[in-house]
């Protein structure tokens, strides 16, 4: 075992026969960071009044003409285009596949979404209507939205997703767990579920509207950062308040740190509440000003949204006709 | 991928291939005369020395206009206006009445809010969203707010009779120049006093527009008189025998000289001069939100900032990780056109304060501190200078003691609250100073220690008409803005 099997997390947990197996998924998953488990609770503190200043800094940029219609099929090539609902069926998903893979034929040269994300029960036919169009199937997992099952089930949960085909995972933290200050538990989660994922990448939701502090919001990311997540994401879209620019700007702070520390680049998905495209270019800007070129493209930053893709789809075509049409053209899916 | 690389040599790319096109304000919303004479007694009238000269746009190095070079006749005219308008008209006028006209100046400057924006930006080189957001608005804010004091003097100072100190002769710097007119003229005219206001002579458009708009507003003749020269003009005012207060905003050296002119008189000043503010980060502070701190700090408005925080002390154990932040931070930050809505750093006001800001980059560089400059590309026209930090600074240099007055930052580390509040106050200056920490009881500690006019807390270049702004030491005296503002416009009686 490297060096990184000392790290502190030893002295906190117990010994016991459960606590060594999950021992060893931590140095599984930070093996390559060349990094020392830290301890979470000192964490960079967050000023709330300067972090809303420097969000709302960005939305200053004036984004026009070509760097706009750029920007725009950028946007609409990071959407994972969702649906979560409990009345979902095969036939809506397949319909949302469609659209991803189809955004508006009418005007040529427009990408595609870059994935479908969906409850586990819809993965397989989403990956069957998508096959071979390079979108990415999603799955939500871990008793989403809420989180409030045992260890095992959200396991189980994970590797059926799996199964039934899903490239990506989106999780859900333990929120109570980390709540009562228990961020063992919530790593030790997270890097089993990254184990149970294989080769789908995992998206940690840290589901920021219910925790309360930027500095909180900065903890959970750098937890799930060091617990193997290979996206962190603000929401699960079912909790007010949803994504918002200054709490993405405190987890795309928190990824930069990690680069630096660690050389390992781990993806940003800011999901829910983003329905206009004006505010994704602001998104835009943001990623572009904190991190840079490396993270501008879908394999590093997402958007988990549904109404967004019609808005952008509607800007587009205004860009390069110069007249706004109706949403009536835009298909509803 | 980046991220194969080695930890010491990871780096970020900002020179993306997603750009912002080009989004230039439009000129259009400014009108800008061929010629501007001097406002005087609620005209324009031709200046006696008949002498103009020329102002020009620094990003391009185009004149824009030339305006009057008034003499020491044209000074005393200027005068003579506004010892007539005082004990004519102005001292006379009811509180509230006076209260009307400085109300309806500033709503008039909303209302011109656009083209004062971007003429502010032409003349003096400024950034567009600086001017549109910050410098126009808070002139406005600042003639709202002494105009609800005009009527109210006796709840100001209880028990006294506050009365106005007869005519002040105000001078006024290139780095804010409607914000500064307006930060001498209302509390002046607030309180019943008349004003001779000379702009910059390298920034005298917006208050020319200003005069504009005051003799539009329909105030009695002669209140305010706008008069435009250099130098020489500003020392006719301070020595003329009929000023009975002198309000300078400007350079510790002219400074110094305006308070030898005036020993012997009567003329009572408020002087407010150059700084070398410390901006101080303890490692326990919210480092992203103190790095974005200190950049406001010291690139805001090209650094041309008496209150800039150009000493950076930065507690040892964060010192590297905040300098990388900070190497990043100036890599996204955008120098060109100050008409351009995304430009973050505009034009350097002009080549002689060029001159001085390439002269100190160089004492920088001899004395062998280590200095890192943003990749930007620069305009091939006009005054530019990238935003600039030096590392390895120690306190015995002199980019670390003396005002750059542009986008250069000294970054000097510390180990103990007392090494850094010793090393903060050992500066001639006391304009402003920061604190950044996560520790309430420290900000307290440290802003007691502090000997500067003002300590932001987390925070910095805040502004707003209701605080008072001014220093300690050769950072001068008096205060602006607030309660404050009002006293160096008024002598306080008992009542009998």
């Amino acid at each position: 075992m490297p060096a990184t099997a000392s790290a502190p997390i030893e002295l906190q947990v117990g010994i016991t026969l459960i606590t060594f197996i999950v021992l060893k998924l931590n140095v599984m998953a930070v093996a390559n960071s060349h990094l020392r488990i830290p301890d979470f609770t000192l964490s960079p503190r967050i000023d709330q009044v300067g972090a809303e200043e420097r969000a709302a800094r960005f939305t200053k940029r004036s984004i026009k003409k070509e760097s706009k219609l750029n920007g725009l099929k950028l946007v609409l090539n990071m959407i994972d285009l969702t649906t979560l609902e409990g009345k979902d069926t095969e036939g809506k998903v397949k319909q949302l596949c469609y659209k991803a893979m189809h955004p508006h034929d009418a005007v040529p040269g427009i990408p595609t979404v870059a994935a479908v994300c969906v409850y586990p029960s819809m993965v397989k036919v989403a990956k069957k209507t998508v096959d071979g169009s390079g979108i990415k199937i999603a799955s939500v997992a871990t008793a989403f939205p809420s989180g409030q099952a045992p260890k095992e089930i959200k396991i189980r949960d994970t590797k059926y997703a799996v199964n039934e085909g899903a490239d990506e995972v989106d999780m859900v933290i333990s929120r109570g767990k980390f709540h009562a200050g228990e961020y063992n538990f919530v790593f030790d989660e997270i890097a089993e579920i990254k184990e149970a994922c294989g080769d789908a990448r995992l998206k940690v939701i840290l589901e920021t509207g219910e925790l309360g502090t930027f500095d909180k919001v900065r903890r959970a990311s750098d937890i799930a950062m060091h617990a193997g997540a290979d996206f962190i994401k603000t929401s699960t879209g079912k909790i007010q308040p949803a994504a918002t620019m200054p709490v993405t700007l405190v987890m795309l702070e928190a990824i930069r740190d990690f680069y630096y520390k660690t050389g390992k680049m781990i993806g940003m998905k800011p999901a829910g509440g983003i329905s206009k495209s004006k505010l994704a270019l602001h998104y835009l800007v943001m990623v572009k000003e904190v991190l840079g070129e490396d993270w501008l493209t879908n394999e590093w930053f997402r958007f988990g949204a549904s109404s967004l893709a019609n808005d952008v789809l509607m800007q587009i075509v205004k860009e390069k006709t110069g007249i706004y049409q109706s949403m009536n053209y835009f298909s509803v899916d | 991928m980046a991220s194969k690389t080695k930890n010491n040599t990871l780096k970020l790319k900002f020179d993306t291939s997603w750009s912002y096109a080009p989004a230039p304000e439009s000129k259009s919303a400014a009108s800008i005369n061929k010629q501007y004479d001097l406002f005087i007694n609620g005209e324009w009238v031709s200046p006696l020395s008949k002498k103009y000269f020329d102002t020009i746009n620094p990003a391009n190095e185009e004149k824009l206009s030339e305006v009057a070079d008034a003499g020491a006749a044209d000074v005393d005219r200027a005068v003579k206006a506004a010892r007539n308008a005082y004990e004519k008209v102005w001292k006379k006028m009811p509180a509230k009445e006076r209260a009307k006209y400085v109300f309806r100046i500033a709503r008039m400057i909303q209302e011109k809010a656009r083209e004062l924006a971007v003429i502010e930006s032409l003349d003096g080189g400024k950034p567009i969203k600086e001017s549109r957001d910050f410098d126009v608005p808070t002139a406005a804010n600042h003639f709202f707010y002494y105009a609800g004091w005009a009527d109210k003097l006796e709840y100001a100072f209880p028990n006294r009779n506050a009365v106005p100190l007869g005519v002040a002769g105000q001078i006024i710097p290139w780095n804010f120049p409607l914000l500064m007119a307006a930060w001498k003229i209302a509390p002046a005219i607030a309180t019943g006093n008349t004003v001779v206001l000379k702009p910059a002579e390298t920034t005298p458009l917006t208050a020319l527009k200003l005069a504009e708009i005051i003799q539009e507003s329909g105030l009695p003749p002669g209140v305010v008189n706008i008069i435009t020269g250099a130098g020489a003009t500003g020392a006719a005012i301070v020595n003329h025998p009929d000023v009975n207060k002198i309000a300078f905003t400007g350079s510790t050296d002219v400074g110094k000289i305006i308070q030898r002119a005036i020993a012997g008189t009567d003329k009572k000043a408020t002087l407010e001069l150059g700084g070398k503010a410390a901006n101080i980060i303890f490692e326990d502070a919210p480092l992203d939100q103190a790095v974005e701190g200190v950049i406001n700090g010291i690139y805001f408005n090209q650094g041309h900032v008496c209150c800039a925080g150009s000493r950076l002390y930065v507690q040892e154990s964060v010192a590297k990780e905040v300098i990388r932040k900070l190497r990043d931070r100036i890599e996204s930050l955008i120098v060109g056109d100050p008409l351009d809505k995304n430009t973050d750093i505009g034009a350097i006001n002009s080549r002689s304060q060029l001159d001085i800001i390439h002269k100190y980059i160089s004492i920088g560089k001899k004395e062998g501190a280590e200095m890192y400059e943003s990749s930007c590309p620069l305009p091939g026209k006009g005054f530019y200078c990238r935003p600039t930090l030096f590392t390895n600074v120690a306190q015995s240099n002199r980019i670390a003691q003396e005002e750059i007055f542009g986008p250069v930052l000294a970054v000097l580390t510390f180990r103990t609250d007392d090494e850094v509040i010793e090393k903060a106050n050992n500066s001639p200056y006391g304009l402003s100073a920061g604190v950044w920490t996560d520790k309430g009881s420290k900000i307290f500690n440290m802003t007691r220690r502090m000997r500067a006019g003002v300590v932001w807390a987390n925070t910095f270049n805040k502004f707003d008409p209701t605080s008072p702004f001014g220093g300690y030491k050769e950072s001068g005296f008096g205060r602006e803005g607030g309660l404050h503002g009002l006293l160096p416009y008024l002598e306080l009686k008992q009542y009998s």
